[in-house]
Formats: structure tokens, sequence, C-alpha cells
């Protein structure tokens, strides 16, 4: 039964719901801007990890591994553009 | 008339005339030509059609040469017009399209699809792999990059070309600013090459991550083959970077968005945050490649094993990482806090340190080496000492108080171009020199290739060492015309006496390659350096399927290894291999892109909508296609087999 039950699946299909609905709420809800960015911002993060793991079956092969770092240089390199332009755009900026 | 008058060239002089008809006469020659020797079937059959690493190399290689003699012609025009004070050879607006044009297409269009032809070639080659990952995709970003520069190339007769600078800096790359279409051709010439680079990208990853043959861990690959897996792994994270700017560029010029403008909530300097953004890992987009080439180079020439391979590898990490922390360096008087400028001043000088141990690695490889004087040698050992000097003076300029004096002057250029030709021009001319009896099974001349380099490596120390000094003395950068009591007129006249010595040295390339082609001799073995790595292994010219049988690998030179002693690298029996089929279809995406591109231009939204209906029709059908490829048997195999081996015998 556990190897037919796609478990995985299933609690990835729950998590997206769950995310999709927390999102949901800043528009329901009504939230301030600033606390409705960081919301979706952390929801929106939350989403891709649930379907590159869950769906997209990230870490389920041999190469894991490269696969892994790819993803963890990607999300530096993202981070990096997107502080670093506020840096100097708009924190630095005289 | 009014509908036909954008397609006039706005500033247009004899020069550009005589460009417009000899482009013409040229194409028309070409196309008489090949119909009157009957060769479009063998065109279409072997070129056009073909999803053969190697083939698509030779293109890419062949398009480059192109566009490195037009990126040429215009830098030899650039310093002819500053060569004497106040010269009238070129008005100020042809000359600022002739410094955009050489940038763009130096950087876009000839160092990036050198580097990518070599790629292509050696390193499905070097990992014992019988194609890269996806052939087809291959093939579309070929076509998507010729194409690409073709339409860049022909701004300069219809319609004007770009001439805010290859930087494009807001606002001057505006509609208000730049009102012909010459940015146009730019935010979409770029956009198709690069979109063209970024599956290249992708395609060169997969292949190294998937496609190594067994034994070849990731710490067994080939210093070049490391270089070429980092260098995309760049592509890939910065290149969508540049397809956004481009794409905002884009609708601020054709649709009247205010993403860059002054007004409206847009910012200019944006763009020039996102340009760099992309732009400074572009650097050593085109500057790794030249790593791994030299580490080759080196290698085989000084008959050593690469020292500090480890440290190679960490070091090229290190750069991929630090080259995205950097890029608000190219813009440090643009009115940041100190802070700001204080931190990217860090992170540049931080990039010295790998480098740095790059080149001490490099020397320590020399180092009691037996050291054999051959062409791709020479332009090696020339790269050393000059790209140190382009190093030193780019940790100068990264401070950030003293680049206040530095910057915007013809000190940068120096530097620049102090990094940039060493760093890629020498490679890729030391690569193609080293892998061409690879590809055609024979060598190019040495005695020519000699002359070559003599005279690109003086020429270029004349033409722009001055600079550094000039720069120094105030000289600014993109300036037309200056007046004889600046005094810069005598060392600008040597300049322009250096860049003639450059002129020559390709001159005496493109005849070393005419001269081998008629008489070198064909009697060479299919390793005639001595070589150290598996591209070496097979037979030269490299038959379709690259390796009758897959080598099997347990070291980093394993050919070397096997020619001493070693483990054997082929084991087993010829089977059955399985090849990708051609194609049509990258090549006709590639011309509906040049349409829609073209129709963009120039806002004719009737041909714009066609054509892009026409790139989701190729992309549909090969959705629906049904294409399994081909098998080659294993008689044909052995074949092919005894006809090479008898070739090199």
């Amino acid at each position: 039964m556990k190897q037919l039950f796609p478990r995985g699946h299933v609690m990835g299909f729950i998590f997206s719901m769950v995310l999709t609905a927390v999102a949901l709420g800043v528009v329901v809800y009504e939230l301030s801007f600033k606390t409705g960015m960081i919301v979706l911002l952390v929801t929106a993060f939350m989403q891709a990890g649930v379907q590159l793991v869950m769906f997209m079956h990230a870490g389920e092969s041999e190469d894991k591994k490269a696969i892994y770092t790819n993803v963890y240089y990607a999300l530096f390199i993202a981070l990096v553009t997107i502080f670093g332009t506020l840096l100097t755009m708009v924190w630095g900026y005289q | 008339m009014d509908y036909f008058d954008r397609f006039a060239v706005p500033h247009s002089s004899p020069m550009i005339v005589g460009s417009q008809i000899a482009i013409a006469v040229t194409v028309l020659a070409i196309l008489v030509g090949v119909t009157y020797f009957k060769k479009w079937g063998y065109l279409w059959r072997e070129w056009f059609t073909t999803v053969d690493h190697k083939r698509i190399g030779i293109m890419y290689i062949l398009a480059a040469l192109l566009m490195l003699f037009r990126g040429g012609a215009d830098a030899i025009l650039m310093r002819a017009q500053t060569a004497i004070p106040d010269n009238g050879l070129l008005d100020g607006q042809h000359y600022n399209e002739i410094f955009t044009t050489h940038g763009v297409v130096m950087i876009l269009f000839m160092a990036m699809p050198f580097i990518i032809g070599l790629m292509n070639i050696v390193t499905p080659l070097q990992i014992g792999a019988r194609d890269v990952a996806f052939p087809r995709l291959n093939a579309v970003s070929f076509w998507l990059f010729f194409w690409g520069a073709m339409l860049f190339n022909i701004s300069f007769v219809v319609g004007g070309s770009p001439d805010a600078g290859w930087t494009a800096y807001f606002p001057l790359a505006s509609v208000e600013f730049s009102e012909s279409v010459g940015m146009n051709y730019y935010a979409i010439a770029i956009q198709i090459a690069g979109i063209g680079t970024l599956m290249t990208g992708i395609n060169f990853i997969v292949t190294i991550l998937k496609m190594r043959a067994p034994g070849m861990t990731l710490m067994k690959m080939p210093m070049f083959t490391w270089s070429i897996l980092i260098t995309n792994l760049i592509i890939v994270f910065a290149f969508p970077v540049l397809t956004v700017a481009l794409a905002l560029m884009t609708m601020d010029r054709l649709f009247g968005t205010n993403f860059f403008t002054m007004a409206n909530g847009g910012s200019d300097m944006l763009w020039a945050n996102l340009f760099w953004i992309w732009g400074h890992p572009e650097v050593y987009i085109v500057i790794l490649p030249a790593f791994g080439i030299y580490s080759e180079i080196i290698s085989t020439f000084a008959r050593r094993n690469l020292y500090g391979y480890k440290s190679m590898v960490v070091s090229m990490v290190a750069i991929s990482v630090l080259s995205f922390v950097v890029w608000a360096h190219h813009f440090f008087t643009m009115g940041h806090g100190a802070m700001v400028n204080g931190i990217f001043s860090i992170t540049t000088m931080a990039i010295a340190v790998p480098t740095g141990i790059k080149i001490f690695n490099w020397l320590f490889t020399l180092w009691r080496g037996k050291i054999e004087f051959t062409v791709p040698m020479l332009y090696s050992l020339a790269f050393i000492p000059i790209f140190t000097i382009g190093g030193v003076t780019g940790v100068m300029l990264a401070m950030a108080s003293a680049d206040y004096q530095y910057h915007n002057t013809m000190f940068l250029v120096a530097h620049f171009h102090y990094v940039l030709i060493p760093g890629t021009v020498f490679a890729v001319l030391a690569g193609f020199t080293y892998w061409w009896p690879k590809i055609f099974n024979f060598q190019l001349s040495e005695r020519i290739g000699k002359w070559a380099f003599w005279f690109i490596v003086v020429g270029f120390n004349v033409t722009f060492f001055p600079m550094f000094i000039t720069g120094l003395d105030g000289q600014a950068r993109r300036m037309y015309t200056y007046s004889e009591a600046t005094g810069y007129g005598p060392l600008n006249l040597l300049s322009f006496v250096g860049a003639l010595g450059l002129l020559i040295g390709f001159a005496f390339l493109v005849y070393n390659i005419y001269w081998s082609t008629r008489y070198a001799p064909r009697n060479i073995t299919s390793d005639p350096w001595n070589a150290r790595s598996l591209e070496w292994a097979t037979h030269s010219p490299v038959p379709e399927y690259n390796f009758a049988i897959v080598p099997e690998v347990d070291s980093s030179q394993a050919f070397w290894d096997s020619k001493n002693n070693g483990p054997a690298l082929f084991k087993g029996k010829y089977k059955e291999i399985h090849m990708p089929n051609n194609s049509g279809v990258p090549f006709v995406l590639g011309i509906i892109f040049f349409v829609w591109g073209f129709a963009m231009v120039f806002s004719m939204w009737i041909f714009a909508i066609i054509s892009t209906l026409g790139i989701f029709a190729c992309m549909a059908h090969r959705s629906f296609e049904k294409d399994h490829g081909h098998h080659i048997s294993v008689e044909e195999i052995e074949e092919t087999e005894k006809k090479l081996r008898g070739a090199n015998a």
C-alpha cells in the first residue's frame, strides 16, 4: 500500500494549496503594503521550493548534489541581485 | 516617400554609401557564386541543417572571424580619426556609431561566438561524448546568434547604427535623445543573439554534467571543460538579466513605457544597474574559457602536468561567484554614498586573489618544463605578463576614490583592452591554432603564424600602452576629436601606427589559413602536438560519431597516461551508434527571427505579428515531430575507422 500511495504528491498538493490560501489572505484581509509584500515574498519562495522538490523531483536522481548546488547558487545570485540593486539604487544612494 | 524615409541612413556619408554598395555587391556575388557552382544542395545538407557540434563550432568560428574584421575596421577608423588633432575623417555622429558598434560587435558577435565555437568543437570530445545533450537546440542557438548578428550588422546601411555606446546608457539611449532606429537595432538584435546564448548555456551545463565518459568524475575533467562548465553557469545566471533589461528597453523605445526615462517614475540609473549586473559577469564569460585554453596549451607545451589542478578549479568557482557581486564598480561616479562604493571596491579587489592564484599556477607549470615555443604557446606566454598589467590597472580602477580620476578616460580604455585582448583574443587565436589540426587534419604554418603573432603582440602594445598615458593626462574616451593644444597628438598617432601593426598581424593570420590550406602537409598524426586530453585520442578529422568506442577514463589527462603505459582508453567492441538527424527548422527559425527583428526595429506590426506566428509554428512543429534519429551500423563504423586509420598511419 505504501508504494502505491503517492505520499509526496499529496503532501506537495496540500502544501501548495495552503501556500496559495495564505497568499490569497493578503488581499482578503487587506494587509498593509509592507506586510503583504513580505507574506507574498515568503510564500512565493516556499511555493517555488515545493514545486521543485515535490513535483519536479529534484533530489530523487543520482545527480542530486549537482542539482542542489545549482539551486543554492541560483538562490545566492538572485538574493545578491535584488539586495544589491536595493543597496545601490535606494539605500546607498545619496 | 515618407514611409521609406526611415530606411535611409540619417547621417549618410560617402563611406556609408560605399558600404551599402559593397554589401549589396557581396551578397549578390555570394548568391550568384553559390548558384553558379551548384553548391546550394551541399550547403543545405552539410551545413545549414547540421546538428553536428563540430560543424556548428566551425560555423561559429567563421562568423566570429568575419565579425573580428567588421569590428576591426571600426577600430582602425577610430584610430585614424584620432591620429591627428582636429581631424575631419569622420564627423561626431559617425564616430559615435563606430565606437558603439565596435564594442557590441567585438564583445557579443566576435568574442562570444569564437569561444562558443571552440567549446562546441572541443568540449564533447574532451569528455568523450558523441554530441551535446540537445543537438537540435545547439543548431537553434547558432542560427539565432547568426541572424541576430546579421540584423545588427545591416544597421549601418539600413536606418542607421546605434550611437549611444555599447553600454547604451539612458537617457541617451531613449527615443528622446536617440531618434533614429539605431538603438532599436541594439535592443532587438542583441535580444535574439542573447536567447541563443542562453540556450547554449543550458545545453553545455547538461552536456558536461550528464554525458561524461565513464570514470570521468568532476575532478577528473580537463581544465578547459571545467572552465566551460563555469562559463555556462555564469551565462545561465547572467543572461536572463540582459533579456529583461533589453525587453524593458524595447518597450520604452517602441511602446512609450517609462522604465528608464527621467519622467513618470522611471529611473535611468536602473538601466546602468541592470546592464552591469549582466555586463560584469559577461566579462568573465569571455575570459574564463581563455583560462581553460591556456591551461591546456601551457601544460601541453611545457610537457608537465597542470600545477595545482584543485586550486585552479576552486579559483574559477570563486571568480564566478565574485563576478556577480562587483557590478557597481562600473558606475562609482554616478552618485552612490561612500558605503556602497566601499563595498564594491573591496569585492572588486578580491577578484585579484583567485586570478593571481591562477597566474602563479601557470608559472609553476612552466617552472622546469621543457618549453616548446609553438604559436599557441607563444600566445599563452605573451598573455601572462600583458594580462597582469591589465589586472593591476584593474585594481587601480577598483579604488573608488582614485576612480574619480580615471573614470571615462583613455586609461580605462587601455585597461580593458589589456584584459580583453590577451584574455580573449590571444586565447581564441591560440586555441584556434591549437585545435585546427583536430578539425582539418593539417597544421597551420608555424612560420607565418609567428609573423602574425609578433605583429599582433607588438602592435597591440603600441596601440594601447600610449592610452594609459593620454588617459592619465586627461583624454576622455569616446571623444571624436581634440585640439592640438591638448598635446594628445603624438601619442594618438603612435596608437594609430600600432593599430596598423595589428591590421598586418591579422592579415598574416588570414594568409596563413589560405597558405596552409593549399600547401600544408597532410600526413600528420591525429595527435600532432603530443597532447594530453581525450580530444586527441580520436581520429582527425573527427568522424561524425566522435569515438567509435566510448573511452574509459581515470585521470584528468587520460590520453597522456594511456600513451605512457597507462590503462587503455578504448575497451570492448564496436556497437551500433545512435545519432541525431539533421533538421532545417533551426535555420528557418533563425530567418523568421531575423524578419521579426527587422519588423520590430521599424515598427512594422503586421510583419511582426506574422513572423511571431511563424516562430510559434516552428516550435509547434518541433513538439509534434516524431524524430528518433538514425543508427550507424557496426559495419559502417568498421569501414570508417579503417579508412581514418589509413589516413593517420
